[in-house]
């Protein structure tokens, strides 16, 4: 890793940013994404998180003092959370102008959507995914149905306001066509397919709406989901 | 122009005091169009219209509707019409700012609000009743590790991000303030760097932070002592 230091004098070479990301968590497989499709190289730092590899000393000292994914390393400037990522990048002209708009009037519209994210889908999906999936896993007893249908519920209200707001008129979260928002919002979603989650039962705007997400993205998209597809044993209907 | 700027908030809600605040001290000119919560309004078809989630805050600048305090903050900026102090241009100052706004939402915003929500908003409005002592318990043990996490990761320096007052801060206080309404207080042993912290956020944003929390202060009935 880079042990550059920033400050006066002349710059030495810069080299590609180092980016820690682990492909089982959903905003690592974002910028992933999005950096694959804005063609910015970028050192490969893969962390992987089922060996604890973010949670020694080294990585909390080194790497990102809060000890998660993803995270960059740009000649010494050490920076975490996907969307201040996301953002430093493109101000830097890293990333296209289609995925994360100049135009501020633009960019509002996708922020609007990568804020509202948070508390509310990603929670939600998140929360799903990890009592149903992975505490399962760790601790080996299996949750309460009535747990998860509590959680299931609370994540739907979210998916409901995906598929009768955000994806009412446009074929995009954000408009007319793909940005940053919308590899977010699919990232999240997919997570559930390993919790035996299938949105697209109930949800048929989503449902159209991740083929055209996945579409676009790709090949980019199936590289990244790869583990998602393998654990989940499910796919998109072309790999089956 | 810049009167076409329509601002709709509730000072009950923490996110619309960081913006009425921010824009008090920009000295960005706005028409202040209140929405009260407790009579429901932001549930109106009208104010659907307003905000197609029907939250506060809201911003209208001309025909753009914008919601999401944090994506108002970045379009007012751009516009000019947000002091670069808050939110400065620089680079990798505003990447800094950028990465609390992110942390913020689900390390400090999701368990002061919650703590709000289920032990003052909800018994208050009688839409839930008061929440058993080892609920109220879990609340408190998850606000404590969130106020750790600030002394830890963003209190080395006077402000989150350096030695100025930034939107980070704003939105910091505001949350950690919302929880005055369940009692709690921030112990000054247990996290001095918070606590003084909040002091210096108060004192470089007033006479705006007081106003704005005027509400907190009185239904918390700790308006704080006669301070300044």
């Amino acid at each position: 890793m880079s042990t550059a230091a920033p400050g006066p004098g002349p710059a030495p070479a810069p080299s590609p940013v180092h980016y820690y990301y682990d492909l089982m968590s959903q905003p690592s497989r974002a910028l992933f994404i999005i950096f694959r499709l804005s063609g910015m190289p970028f050192q490969d730092c893969v962390v992987a998180l089922r060996n604890g590899e973010h949670l020694t000393d080294e990585y909390k000292t080194n790497i990102n003092r809060f000890q998660r994914v993803p995270c960059i390393n740009d000649n010494g400037y050490k920076l975490a959370e996907s969307v201040a990522i996301l953002r430093y990048l493109s101000a830097k002209g890293k990333i296209p102008e289609h995925l994360y708009p100049k135009y501020f009037v633009d960019q509002a519209r996708v922020d609007e959507f990568l804020e509202w994210q948070h508390m509310t889908l990603r929670i939600t999906c998140a929360l799903y995914f990890r009592t149903v999936w992975l505490e399962p896993l760790l601790t080996g007893r299996t949750p309460k149905e009535d747990k998860i249908e509590k959680l299931r519920m609370q994540m739907e209200l979210n998916l409901d306001v995906i598929e009768d707001v955000w994806l009412q008129n446009s074929d995009f979260v954000s408009g007319s066509t793909l940005t940053a928002a919308d590899i977010f919002a699919a990232c999240e979603i997919e997570q559930t397919r390993m919790a035996d989650y299938d949105v697209r039962i109930k949800y048929p705007k989503i449902r159209a709406w991740l083929k055209r997400v996945r579409q676009t993205c790709n090949p980019h998209y199936d590289v990244a989901h790869e583990f998602v597809y393998k654990i989940s044993g499910t796919g998109p209907q072309a790999k089956l | 122009m810049a009167n076409s700027l329509k601002f709709y908030y509730d000072f009950l809600s923490q996110p619309s005091r960081v913006l009425w605040m921010s824009l008090k001290l920009s000295k960005t000119p706005f028409e202040a169009c209140p929405v009260a919560l407790r009579k429901r309004e932001q549930l109106t078809d009208e104010y659907k219209k307003i905000n197609r989630f029907q939250k506060v805050p809201s911003l209208v600048d001309n025909d753009f509707h914008l919601s999401e305090s944090v994506a108002m903050v970045r379009y007012l900026a751009a516009k000019g019409q947000l002091s670069e102090q808050l939110y400065p241009k620089a680079l990798k100052d505003r990447a800094r700012i950028d990465e609390y706004l992110e942390w913020q939402h689900s390390n400090v915003r999701l368990p002061c609000g919650q703590y709000f929500r289920d032990a003052w908003l909800y018994p208050a409005n009688g839409i839930k009743g008061k929440p058993k002592p080892e609920e109220v318990d879990k609340m408190i043990k998850a606000v404590n590790v969130s106020l750790g996490s600030l002394e830890r990761f963003w209190l080395d320096k006077e402000f989150l991000i350096g030695s100025n007052l930034t939107i980070a801060d704003l939105f910091g206080a505001a949350e950690i303030n919302q929880i005055k309404l369940c009692q709690y207080n921030v112990n000054e042993q247990q996290f001095p760097k918070v606590a003084k912290w909040l002091d210096r956020v108060r004192e470089s944003s007033n006479p705006y932070f007081d106003e704005a929390h005027q509400f907190i202060y009185k239904n918390s009935q700790q308006a704080v002592k006669a301070k300044i």
